[in-house]
């Protein structure tokens, strides 16, 4: 059998709408265009009905209920709505002053997270940066430690989007609870994977989005719990009150069932898929460790996703590894095809060197990924690692003995 | 990024890949200089050889390079462009030149900059080692340095 190249290995990055997902939406382009805001004639009421079926939908998926769903544009909007308007909401002084009230979040969370934060903090409120350790975990004892008695909002990804390791969300929820503070969790590359109940996980605000678990782009979800504690939010965008005043603006239809129907399927599929997923990305972990010297498995050992993977290999330079392994379309943890050289903040965050940040590879697999595109890319990838390292200088000295953190380089 | 058929060419098939000897070898010998270039953390690294004769002449080069395909490329072409080339020569070698010949973008100049001072760094290293007088020891580095690029 012939392998259909380039292999796609980037589904933390986007995901292949399932056909079962565009099938569901066509119907709402062509036929049931209507706006469910038009409360008067068929094509609004069946308008609403798609909406209010794939509210019911996502829902289910995380143990919710339906009123507790506002549609998004997808999680960068679902956490700016979540952090911005729980924060403003609960600010314990009003705009314009200091002392407002303390937020906790990662330093190495997605930039849609660290950069509301940001915002925050120039708004006058005080913001605490957890700093994980070389497993990238953030457990409930680090979030405990840097609680206060004005802490109003906790925002904490569930599961890491370069990395994929998994946090105690369970157990910082419980703890927020405890503490009378708003629970936050960026879900974008937990939901759909793993089994999401937000009763059991006591979580307060959860973002996530279509285009990750095999639904459209442009179109995302944030939980809100309504009861126990019932969470308000101030809105962002102000309009005709939709999404109980949450989220103004005439929703995006197809999208939403789209995103409803890619749910139900997560649903049903995802925990064989993870279980298939979870062996692929062993066996590549494995088959390159064996292969390959100086190389690292990035991230925290078992609480990581099944279908994602992040290795750095020593003395080999990033840009040209994917120069190397060009027909597995996978993301690098250097960035310096960019104008800045800096290799990824999440990397760094735990510890990982420069020199390995930027020689490293994430490879995310999906719904489609067979195991003979994985063996493909394992062979693809100890030859292009063979390559450089038969041209790099760093492996040389790495094999004469010399350190190279020891050398004084010499920068021009 | 889309790389020029040249620097895909060169990363491919790299020229003159290698070295002399192991490091502390290389450092004994008069007849090579050695110029090693960059830093790790900042993506790139060029180790350049060469080997030159009773005359002057470079007779042979090598490099190893850590970093870009662009980079790969560039220190691929200056062994090929500084073989059979007096050391005074190659030093007129700009890297302007290495530009245009693998049609660098811009976010790309600096490896082009590295390799000219590898050759640089290379022959100032033999020179040195032979009591040569280094005329270029102002380093009139007139080279491009009008990229993004902060080291």
């Amino acid at each position: 059998m012939t392998l259909d190249l380039p292999i796609y290995m980037d589904n933390a990055s986007t995901t292949r709408t399932d056909p079962r997902v565009l099938e569901a939406m066509l119907p709402f382009f062509l036929d049931t265009y209507g706006n469910p805001s038009s409360r008067n004639h068929s094509f609004g009421w069946a308008a609403e009905d798609g909406v209010d079926n794939a509210r019911r939908q996502v829902a289910d998926l995380i143990g919710a209920g339906p009123k507790e769903i506002i549609w998004t544009s997808g999680a960068t909007e679902a956490n700016n709505l979540a952090i911005k308007g729980a924060a403003r909401m609960y600010a314990k002084a009003p705009a314009g002053q200091t002392g407002r009230g303390h937020i906790i979040t990662a330093i190495h969370e997605h930039k849609a997270v660290i950069d509301p934060c940001k915002r925050l903090e120039r708004e006058g409120f005080d913001v605490t940066w957890l700093e994980p350790g070389a497993d990238g975990l953030i457990t409930a004892d680090m979030v405990a430690g840097a609680m206060r008695d004005d802490t109003i909002l906790v925002s904490i990804m569930w599961a890491n989007n370069e990395i994929g390791t998994i946090n105690e969300v369970p157990e910082i929820g419980a703890l927020c609870h405890e503490r009378k503070a708003i629970f936050h969790t960026d879900g974008t590359q937990w939901v759909g994977k793993m089994p999401t109940d937000v009763e059991a996980d006591n979580i307060d605000l959860l973002s996530f989005s279509g285009h990750k678990l095999y639904g459209p782009n442009g179109v995302g979800a944030l939980y809100v719990r309504r009861r126990r504690p019932r969470v308000r939010l101030e809105a962002m965008l102000d309009g005709g009150g939709h999404e109980r005043g949450m989220r103004s603006g005439t929703l995006n239809v197809p999208g939403i069932v789209g995103m409803g129907m890619a749910c139900e399927i997560a649903g049903r599929e995802m925990e064989a898929e993870g279980e298939r997923l979870l062996k692929l990305r062993q066996h590549m972990e494995r088959s390159l460790v064996d292969a390959i010297d100086v190389v690292q498995v990035n991230g925290h050992p078992d609480k990581r996703l099944p279908n994602l993977t992040n290795i750095s290999f020593g003395f080999v330079e990033g840009e040209s590894l994917m120069m190397g392994v060009k027909d597995i379309a996978c993301s690098s943890g250097s960035a310096c095809t960019s104008a800045s050289l800096e290799p990824s903040y999440v990397l760094k965050a735990l510890g990982v060197g420069d020199d390995l940040a930027h020689s490293s590879l994430r490879m995310s697999f999906g719904r489609w990924t067979t195991a003979e595109e994985v063996d493909y890319a394992i062979e693809n990838i100890i030859n292009a690692v063979n390559h450089l390292r038969s041209m790099s200088p760093l492996y040389d000295l790495h094999n004469e003995g010399i350190d190279i953190s020891t050398i004084q380089w010499q920068s021009h | 990024m889309a790389y020029s058929e040249k620097v895909v060419e060169h990363y491919q098939n790299p020229r003159n890949v290698g070295s002399f000897g192991a490091s502390n070898e290389v450092k004994e010998r008069n007849d090579i200089g050695v110029g090693i270039v960059g830093a790790p953390e900042c993506g790139d690294v060029m180790q350049l050889q060469i080997k030159v004769d009773d005359d002057g002449m470079i007779e042979d080069a090598k490099f190893k390079c850590f970093g870009c395909g662009s980079a790969i490329a560039s220190s691929s072409l200056a062994t090929e462009w500084i073989k059979g080339r007096s050391v005074d020569d190659a030093l007129k070698i700009k890297n302007t030149a290495i530009v245009e010949e693998l049609s660098l973008p811009p976010v790309k100049i600096h490896c082009s900059v590295l390799a000219e001072d590898s050759i640089r760094s290379a022959i100032a290293d033999y020179k040195k080692k032979n009591g040569v007088a280094d005329h270029d020891h102002d380093h009139d580095h007139d080279h491009d340095h009008d990229h993004d690029h902060d080291h």
